[in-house]
Order: C-alpha cells, then sequence, then structure tokens
C-alpha cells in the first residue's frame, strides 16, 4: 500500500499551540494530544507517516483498479490529497481523531465511470482501530451493501479476536489480584511492553519478526519478575494494606506510562506485516493472515494456560493460593514461588496481548495499554474476580459487545456500552459471571 | 543563561492561580471521599466534567444566568453521585474504584462523541460562555497588582472567587467534620461494620460523603474552565490521578493538606517544567529535546505518588493514627 503522491497542508496555529503547552505547562493533557506534532517533517511522505490515523480505500471498477484517482481530506483544520496507486489503493493520514469528510474527484476517474449520485463525498469517522476504510461506489448498479447478517457475522469474528486478546491480558490480571489482592493499574504498561519491545527489535534492530515476537515475550515475562522483586514483593514484605498498593500501581503506571513515551515519542509506529491487505475470504468475511494467525495464537495459549491451571502440580497451587493463601500456605505450597510464577506468566501473557493488540488497531504507541486497560478491568470484574476462566469468558462478552454494538451505536461511543454493561452487571450479580458470592466480602 | 527571573516569577504565579485552587478544591472533595470515608472514587474527574459541561452548556444552549447554570451542574454531580453509589456503595471498596472509573471514562466518551455535536462540540470543546460570570464582576476595568501577580480585572474576579469558594468550603468541610456527621462518617472509615452496629444507616451515610463530595469536584471543574475552554480531553483519567497526587501530598484526612498540597504541586510543577525546558534550551542536557523534558515531569509525579504512600502514607499535613487506608 505505497502512497503515490500526498500533499499535507497545515496551519500555523498547530506550531504556537505546542510552543505554549511547553512553555505554560498548564493544560495537563495537552502533552498527550500534542507530539505527533513534535518532529519536523518537511518532506510530505515523512509528515505522513507520523501520523497516528488513516483513512485506507480502494477504488475499482469492475474489478479492476483505477490509477490515479484524486481523493482528499478535510476536517478538523487539516486538509490533504493524494491519488490512488496502480493497484487503485490510497491512504491518507489525518493528526487526530474525529470526523473527516473525504471527497472523491469525478474530474479524475475514467471515461464512463461516475461515482454513485451524492457519494463523492463521504464524511467518516474513526473507531476503535486507527485505520479507517472508506469506500466510493462507482458506476451504476455499482453499490455493494452488506445485507445484517454478514455485517453480524463480521462484527462477531472482529469481537472474538479482540476478545481472545484481551482475555490474555485479563487472565494475568486476574490471577495477579487473586494471589495478592493487587488491583494492578500497571497491567496496562505491562500490555504496552510486549508492543514496545516487538517495535525495537523488529523494527529498529531488525530483526526477523517471529525473533523478535519471542524476545517481547521473554522480556515481558521478565518485567513482570522484576516489578513483583523490586517492588512488590518487598512492599508484601512491609505489610503494605491492598488499597496503598493499588494507588502504588497507579503512580508506577503514570511513571512506566511517561518513561515509555519519554524514550518512544508520542506517534504511532506499525509493526512490520501490521498493513497486509485482508485477502482470506469467508463468505462475506474477509480477514488477513495476521487476523488468523492473531487467533490461533489466542486460542492456542489460553488452551496450554488451561491446561496449566488444570493439570498441572505448580498449576493447582496457583489455583490453590488464588484461593486462599493462608491454607495454601499451610499446605505446603511456598506462596512467595507461586506468586512470582504468576507475576512472570501474567507479564508474558501482557506482553503477548500487547504485540497482538498492535496488530489489531493497528500500531504501536506509549499509551496503547492504557487505552484498553478499563476494558480489561470490565473483563474480569464481569467474569468474577480473581478467577481464571472468569476472566475469558468476561473477556469475549466484552470483545463481542463493543463489536455488535457498533450496529446501533456510533463507533466512537462503542467502549460506551462495554463501561455501562460493568455497571449494570455489577448491580444484579457483583459476584461476576464465575465469581463466588463471598469474594465481594 | 537561563532566565531564574522568569521561571521563579511563574511558579510564584501557580501559587494563587485559579488552577490551583480548582485542583485544590476538587482534592477537598477527594479528602471526603477518601480521606474520611475512606471510599474509593477514582471519578472526581467525571465529576468536574459535569460541572464544566453543566455550566457551559446550560449557558450556550438555553441561555440560563449564572446561578441557574451553577445549579444544572450541581444537580446533575448528585445524580451522577446517586446512579454511581445506589450499584457500588453495598460492596467492597476496590468495586466503587473500578465503577467510579469507568463512569467518568463513560461521561468523557459522551462529551467528546460527534452524535452530540451540536451541544457538546464533541472533541474541540466549548468556549464563549464567560460572558454571565465577567458581566457581575464589581472590579473596574485596568490592571492591579505588584511583581509577577499583575492581572487585569478578569483574572483578579476569577482568583478571587475560585480562592474564595476554596476558603468557604474547607471551613464548612472543618465544620461537619467536627459534627456528629463527621465523626460517624471518619467510624466508617475505620470499621463499616462497628459503626452498623451502632444502628447507623452506612449506606445513606456513605451516599451522603459521596453527593457532598462530589459537589466539591463540580464547583472546582467549573473553575478550572473559568480561565479556559472546555475541552473534553481535559477530564481524562490522569485528572483523577493528579487530584490523588495533591490529597497524598498534602495528607488525605485534612483540610489544609489538599489546598496546601495543591499549591506545592502545581508550584514544583511549574518551576520544574520551566527549569527543564531553559535548561535543554541552554543545552544543559544534550541527550534530551523539549518534548521530552516536558514528559519528564509526569514521570516525576509517578514516582511521587509510589514513594508517598510508601514511604509517608499521612502525607505533610496528616496523622498517622488517622491513615485512610487502615484495612
Amino acid at each position: 500500500m505505497e502512497p503515490t503522491q500526498s500533499v499535507a497542508r497545515r496551519s500555523r496555529g498547530r506550531w504556537l499551540i505546542l510552543l505554549g503547552i511547553l512553555l505554560s505547562a498548564l493544560t495537563l493533557s495537552g502533552i498527550a494530544a500534542s507530539p505527533a506534532m513534535a518532529e519536523t517533517g518537511s518532506a510530505a511522505t515523512e509528515a505522513e507517516e507520523e501520523f497516528e490515523y488513516f483513512f485506507v480505500g480502494n477504488v475499482t471498477f469492475d474489478d479492476k483498479p483505477l490509477r490515479g484517482v484524486q481523493i482528499s481530506v478535510e476536517g478538523n483544520g487539516y486538509e490533504a490529497e493524494t491519488k490512488t496507486d496502480a493497484e487503485g489503493k490510497w491512504r491518507l493520514g489525518v493528526p487526530e481523531k474525529g470526523e473527516y469528510k473525504l471527497t472523491l474527484d469525478e474530474d479524475t476517474l475514467p471515461e464512463g465511470v461516475v461515482v454513485a449520485e451524492g457519494q463523492n463525498t463521504v464524511t467518516s469517522e474513526f473507531g476503535l482501530t486507527k485505520l479507517k476504510a472508506v469506500n466510493f461506489f462507482l458506476g451504476e448498479g455499482q453499490r455493494v451493501t452488506t445485507d445484517i447478517s454478514a455485517q453480524v457475522l463480521i462484527r462477531v469474528i472482529n469481537g472474538l479476536n479482540f476478545g481472545l486478546l484481551l482475555a490474555l491480558a485479563a487472565i494475568g490480571l486476574s490471577l495477579i489480584f487473586g494471589t495478592t489482592g493487587l488491583s494492578n493499574f500497571a497491567h496496562a504498561e505491562m500490555i504496552t511492553f510486549g508492543g514496545l519491545m516487538v517495535l525495537t527489535f523488529g523494527v529498529d534492530l531488525a530483526l526477523p519478526i517471529w525473533l523478535a515476537i519471542i524476545i517481547a515475550i521473554v522480556l515481558s515475562g521478565g518485567l513482570g519478575w522484576a516489578l513483583d522483586a523490586t517492588i512488590w514483593k518487598p512492599l508484601r514484605r512491609r505489610g503494605v494494606a491492598l488499597i496503598p498498593l493499588m494507588i502504588v500501581s497507579i503512580g508506577l503506571s503514570l511513571a512506566l506510562r511517561y518513561t515509555y513515551q519519554f524514550f518512544y515519542g508520542g506517534s504511532t509506529r506499525q509493526l512490520p506485516g501490521a498493513t497486509i491487505p485482508s485477502d482470506i475470504h469467508l463468505g462475506p468475511v474477509t480477514l488477513s493472515w495476521i487476523d488468523v494467525a492473531s487467533m490461533a495464537t489466542s486460542i492456542v495459549v489460553l488452551l496450554a494456560f488451561a491446561f496449566f491451571l488444570l493439570r498441572t502440580r505448580i498449576g493447582k497451587a496457583t489455583r490453590a493460593v488464588s484461593d486462599n493463601p493462608s491454607l495454601a500456605a499451610a499446605s505446603g505450597i511456598d506462596v512467595d514461588r507461586v506468586i512470582r510464577i504468576v507475576w512472570v506468566t501474567g507479564g508474558a501473557l501482557a506482553g503477548l496481548s500487547g504485540i497482538l493488540w498492535a496488530y489489531f488497531r493497528p500500531g504501536v504507541s506509549w499509551d496503547m495499554g492504557f487505552q484498553i486497560l478499563l476494558l480489561v478491568f470490565a473483563a474480569v470484574t464481569l467474569g468474577g474476580l480473581g478467577t481464571a476462566f472468569g476472566a475469558l469468558v468476561g473477556s469475549i462478552i466484552v470483545g463481542l459487545f463493543i463489536e455488535l454494538s457498533t450496529l446501533w451505536l456510533p463507533s466512537d461511543m462503542k467502549y460506551v456500552g462495554a463501561l455501562i454493561v460493568l455497571i449494570l452487571v455489577l448491580l444484579f450479580r457483583p459476584q461476576g459471571i464465575l465469581g463466588r458470592r463471598e469474594r465481594i466480602g | 543563561m537561563i532566565d531564574w527571573i522568569a521561571i521563579f516569577s511563574n511558579a510564584a504565579q501557580e501559587l494563587i492561580s485559579p488552577t490551583t485552587a480548582a485542583y485544590a478544591l476538587a482534592a477537598l472533595g477527594l479528602a471526603i471521599h477518601f480521606g474520611y470515608t475512606g471510599l474509593l472514587n477514582f471519578g472526581q474527574a467525571g465529576f468536574m466534567a459535569l460541572g464544566a459541561y453543566g455550566y457551559a452548556i446550560s449557558t450556550l444552549s438555553f441561555g440560563f444566568p449564572v446561578w441557574a447554570a451553577v445549579l444544572v451542574g450541581v444537580g446533575a454531580s448528585v445524580i451522577f453521585a446517586l446512579i454511581l453509589g445506589i450499584p457500588t456503595l453495598r460492596l467492597r471498596a476496590d468495586y466503587l474504584a473500578i465503577v467510579t472509573i469507568a463512569a467518568a471514562e463513560i461521561l468523557r466518551l459522551v462529551f467528546t462523541t460527534n452524535t452530540f455535536d451540536s451541544l457538546t462540540g464533541s472533541a474541540s470543546g466549548l468556549q464563549g460562555y464567560k460572558g454571565g460570570f465577567a458581566d457581575l464582576n464589581p472590579i473596574p476595568p485596568g490592571s492591579y497588582g505588584f511583581g509577577p501577580f499583575t492581572y487585569n480585572a478578569y483574572d483578579w474576579w476569577i482568583r478571587i472567587v475560585g480562592w474564595t469558594l476554596v476558603v468557604i468550603f474547607a471551613l464548612l468541610t472543618w465544620l461537619i467534620i467536627r459534627s456528629p456527621w463527621g465523626r460517624v462518617i471518619k467510624g466508617i472509615r475505620e470499621d463499616e461494620d462497628a459503626v452498623r452496629a451502632l444502628g447507623k444507616n452506612v449506606y445513606s451515610y456513605k451516599m451522603q460523603s459521596l453527593i457532598l463530595g462530589g459537589v466539591y469536584g463540580t464547583l472546582a471543574g467549573m473553575i478550572f474552565v473559568l480561565p479556559r475552554a472546555v475541552v473534553p480531553a481535559n477530564y481524562q483519567t490522569s485528572l483523577t490521578f493528579f487530584i490523588y497526587a495533591i490529597l497524598l501530598l498534602g495528607g488525605a484526612a485534612t483540610i489544609l493538606g489538599p489546598i496546601i498540597g495543591s499549591m506545592i504541586f502545581w508550584v514544583l510543577l511549574s518551576f520544574f517544567s520551566g527549569f527543564m525546558a531553559r535548561a535543554v534550551e541552554a543545552g544543559w542536557f544534550p541527550f534530551m529535546s523539549q518534548v521530552q523534558a516536558g514528559q519528564l515531569r509526569f514521570i516525576l509525579v509517578g514516582i511521587a505518588i509510589m514513594l508517598i504512600v510508601i514511604f509517608r502514607p499521612q502525607g505533610i499535613f496528616g496523622n498517622k493514627k488517622e491513615l485512610a487506608f487502615v484495612k
């Protein structure tokens, strides 16, 4: 998907705003919004690579790609234009999430081809991902509509994919809660860490991607071990209560998140292969190899983890500690060892989840984990705090609900539905779907 | 050469800035929730957003006068507190934390969405609601003050109103915490079951505390937007975390803690970022860019939260015997 030509214009005002933010340092969230504009990009293509959000599309007529069709974007004080490449594909980066107007210039179409009436300007906005496909309908009767059952099927597949990657993170969070009582807000940064490490090893150091992913998962497990050894274990020894521990994890989350931004900057970068085309067709559903591999990885890892919990000695010990630490210790289980193992596996699972999330969004950024932290918490609470299988069920429900809710909710509100469901579940079944009553005390 | 005068005078201005007052008032509300009642409210940003949007929308879309706009914001936050409290106040403390943080995010997403653009201005927010407040200003136009504290009439008016509210609500908090009501909520913090055994309706007391602290947050949200525009991105979860940092710094179960904590927080933050920006400019830290220097302070806030909670959980003014987190 090579952008052939693109021109970006941007008002000077943004630079003044950026300066104002740096000097006055008053608006707290300003920094979070601005870094994409921090680096100078004189060449148009460079400027485009800095953007986090992309509109993409494919202009074809009679299954033949159309080359050199001009597409322009306008909105939020920004405008740019591009032309389709030899495969009829185009891509336009925009600086911020929001609503944009996309226009196809009818004059650049070949003779005899027209845009369906009133369709040459489309208003579009971004949803969960930072990539938004925009289609223009060409010719008479050329308009392709997907019926409702096909749409539901597409959303279900996407929702499963998203739910499974949430589950990887949620299980770790839930087991850490079960064994230590800690609601770990820094789990978001453990998710981000996986994506960042693949970026470092797979892109910056240009290792093969499979090797980079393995290194990233191992390092994520190492991060879990290191956090436990340097922070959480000493604090448990001091006998710090649970609520201070939770606030410590919030401080840790802030510190780590901005440390990532310090080193990696505020822009979004792509992992190798993240933008490959979706070329697997199953009925109405089109998937890319990445989607298939992502789902397969999640399922295999989750099954392996279930086997570990149910069939191995140490897995049984983990469930015992999660159930009742004192009783487990009294029956001769080394609780500290179990907690260490939970942190290492929790870290590795979170790292893997971050890698898959980086492919699902797509893109790696410093706050990508924090964007889904609440959904992970929602999944864990829905399933029942402290239960591994509850976290799995909760995650899949959250994933499906978010994707399906876009059928009737505007896509920038799809998280709202999931969070409202979380509150409703707490109202009627506070222990969660698989939780037991005594846990809520 | 570094312009120390500018760094110090910018930092000194934060001492009485309306932002400092807004954070102090929001932290005071959180002191009632967290410090005195032991409620883990992680949705203070949501209460502030309701104040800001309640005021701005009722002024812009419905043309309400100032007093009515304030009432709309306060009413909205009372309803919000009831919605939050009914499902969660019977449950364990961390459930309230998750629900409040989720509810505050719901509010932010609803204010950001394009669906209600005509009312909320979606991602670009709202402005132009300050007329009614400026008209109430009794100070004749002109520039007043000395040294770094020289402002025009409107800027002084915001500061006077903001800090007057902080003082009034600090006194109010002091009075109600000394009252029998205050003793009950402190009892709830220490041992909920013991208070229940005395025949008190714990649920109802917790709800009253949640509403009261939430109203503080709402008024703080209004002060917060008077010197700037209403932008939904300001009401992210990190806003709540910064208010927690202020509260823990000053002392969770104190009246002066949140106020002095807010002053210290903003003066230090301004001093640090002013110093870093100029030091990087002067080439003292060649390995760091201006943007990186700007991010450094957020890292420090995070580390500060951890260190305070671990090593001085009672904060600067707190009493070690009166810790918010006993359990």
